[in-house]
């Protein structure tokens, strides 16, 4: 007689999740995990997802400045791909807190309270046009290296989900590239805005692939990652691929990268760069950047302004479902 | 006389344009405070999409040599804009990067009274003398379809829900009442327009409008019994408030900032 999976031990359920992931098998919504892979799918996912949604207002700001009528449809299209990211992502979040009989409402509630955190690059403030060139092209090309190393997670949901938003994340990064093109073949006073946008955005885009380990921050959930395949590469590989695909391309537009020591170590083929302030990337991702508490509020405020409504289409749905039955 | 129908060819375009482009501006400015995740998806489609239409009547000018089309969007004083005053109203108080304090039933009210005219005026447009004008309200009409649908779908549910969304909502709708007539006229050239068929007569608009308006208010159980107004003054002859003023500052920002840019 065979054994149904629900007989099992702990520990032989536990093996056979391993064998699953040692296989490169995909693991689905409805099956078994053991607790400490969902709370780290939970972790990077909802990450990712608040990510999307609260880096949509850096750019938003951008939106309705964008300077031509091609400009402006170009950005707004990129936006609202984000916002189209975050809610997918939310939406595979959604599944994986069900068992603890939680729902978007407290991923919502989390973010506003600081304990769900978003990515160290949304907390910084976006000044000027040349700051939206930057971030989509650099900002989004980094985001690029992470989620195509992301594509081929354990997780086949979050893996799904990333495939649609590496394509459309490509387009972002041509449509940034383009924007910075533009400005670096410019005027003295476009290139000065895009220059100054670089100066103040190459910290931010060194500390976005996170610490070397847990040294820098005392933290790291890079281990646990890469045990159950949610991701195959560390922090510092996408940084060194990162600097090796953009460093040349910035030099090439004449622009001045704000970091003297930064090189190419021919014998040990690694670039050497600045050690960011690791001290300040964990005072921003922690809610206390420059512009967290402003988008915090930004987002609760709208939350709160707008409970009338949801409340109203809640309602509406019991009166048509009564209706109905 | 073919001066003077390009003039009034012009005046059309600019109503039709200006419309759509500081709609989809006010629009844009909810980006990521919509009432839901979806919401947010969904409505910048549309913003994006009416930026689009607003970008297709530009093109219209600029090829009967108005000018660029980017100058005509961006760098036109206030007074020259051809848009309804009702679409260029605030959201809300508050700016929208600063304690935006948005209001959704405006919002809906808006769009939908919105969505049923520019319905009525694309179907009168598809008959119009002027060809390629005919064609883009074929184009426009194909999109437009959906937005009607997302506009008429939040009205009759907020409509038909909790007490104090029906309150928001009607007063919403008397303050979209007050200035619907402003988005119906054709302005000082309305009997030109119409008499060189490029539209239909602003009678004809009106009267569709109202029946269709009605028809949807009857079923929600809901009438207001006075005409559609025009408090502020009428956009079509280029009266506006300082709302517009102010967005044409914020659109122009960038492409203002640098005279000398040729390319961006």
């Amino acid at each position: 007689m065979q054994m149904s999976f629900t007989q099992l031990t702990e520990k032989e359920k536990y093996d056979h999740f391993m064998e699953r992931i040692e296989n490169n098998e995909k693991i689905e919504a409805s099956d078994w995990m053991p607790e400490d892979y969902r709370k780290a799918l939970i972790r990077l996912i909802s990450m990712h997802g608040v990510s999307e949604i609260m880096g949509a207002l850096p750019e938003k700001e951008w939106v309705p400045k964008a300077p031509t009528l091609k400009r402006k449809l170009a950005i707004m299209a990129k936006v609202q791909d984000e916002m189209g990211h975050g809610q997918l992502l939310l939406r595979v979040v959604e599944d994986l807190i069900k068992p603890y009989g939680k729902n978007r409402e407290h991923i919502l509630h989390d973010l506003f309270s600081k304990k769900l955190k978003f990515h160290n690059v949304f907390h910084m403030p976006a000044p000027s046009w040349g700051d939206a060139a930057i971030i989509a092209w650099l900002v989004d090309g980094a985001a690029i290296l992470t989620q195509t190393m992301m594509l081929h997670t354990s997780y086949g949901p979050y893996g799904r989900a990333l495939k649609r938003i590496c394509q459309e994340e490509s387009f972002h990064a041509k449509h940034g590239e383009s924007l910075t093109l533009a400005l670096a073949a410019g005027t003295k006073k476009q290139k000065e805005m895009l220059q100054g946008a670089l100066d103040r955005w190459w910290e931010s885009l060194l500390t976005f692939f996170g610490p070397k380990s847990k040294k820098e921050t005392g933290h790291s959930n890079v281990d646990i990652n890469l045990k159950y395949k949610l991701r195959t590469k560390t922090n510092e590989q996408l940084r060194q691929e990162f600097l090796s695909k953009y460093v040349p391309k910035i030099e090439l537009l004449g622009l001045t990268i704000p970091d003297e020591n930064l090189h190419f170590n021919e014998n040990t083929q690694e670039w050497h760069y600045t050690e960011p302030d690791w001290q300040n990337f964990k005072i921003i991702v922690s809610g206390n950047g420059p512009e967290s508490d402003a988008r915090i509020a930004l987002r609760k405020t709208s939350y709160q302004n707008s409970q009338w409504v949801r409340d109203a289409l809640c309602v509406y749905k019991e009166a048509v479902n009564e209706f109905v039955s | 006389m073919k001066q003077q129908d390009d003039y009034y060819l012009r005046e059309l375009l600019y109503q039709l344009a200006d419309d759509n482009f500081i709609l989809a501006y006010r629009g844009s400015e909810w980006l990521g405070l919509a009432p839901h995740i979806e919401e947010d998806v969904a409505f910048s489609s549309i913003n994006q999409d009416m930026m689009g239409h607003a970008v297709m009547y530009y093109s219209l000018l600029e090829e009967i040599g108005s000018g660029n089309m980017d100058d005509l969007s961006h760098s036109r004083k206030p007074q020259n804009f051809r848009n309804a005053i009702l679409l260029e109203l605030k959201n809300g108080s508050g700016h929208y990067l600063e304690n935006p304090d948005y209001d959704w039933a405006f919002t809906v009210a808006r769009n939908f009274l919105f969505s049923v005219f520019k319905q009525n005026r694309l179907e009168a447009l598809t008959q119009s003398s002027y060809e390629p004008l005919k064609q883009t309200a074929v184009k426009i009409l194909s999109e437009h379809y959906y937005h009607f649908m997302h506009w008429e779908t939040w009205f009759t549910q907020l409509m038909a829900s909790t007490k104090e969304a029906r309150e928001r909502m009607e007063q919403a709708i008397l303050r979209c009442w007050k200035e619907f007539a402003g988005v119906i006229s054709l302005g000082m050239y309305s009997a030109e327009l119409s008499k060189r068929k490029l539209i239909t007569s602003e009678a004809d608009l009106r009267k569709a409008w109202l029946d269709r308006i009605e028809n949807v208010f009857q079923k929600l159980k809901f009438r207001i019994e006075e005409p559609p107004g025009m408090e502020s003054g009428n956009g079509r002859n280029g009266e506006h408030t300082n709302d517009l003023t102010e967005a044409l500052k914020v659109l122009n920002e960038v492409y203002g900032g640098d005279k000398e840019a040729v390319s961006w």
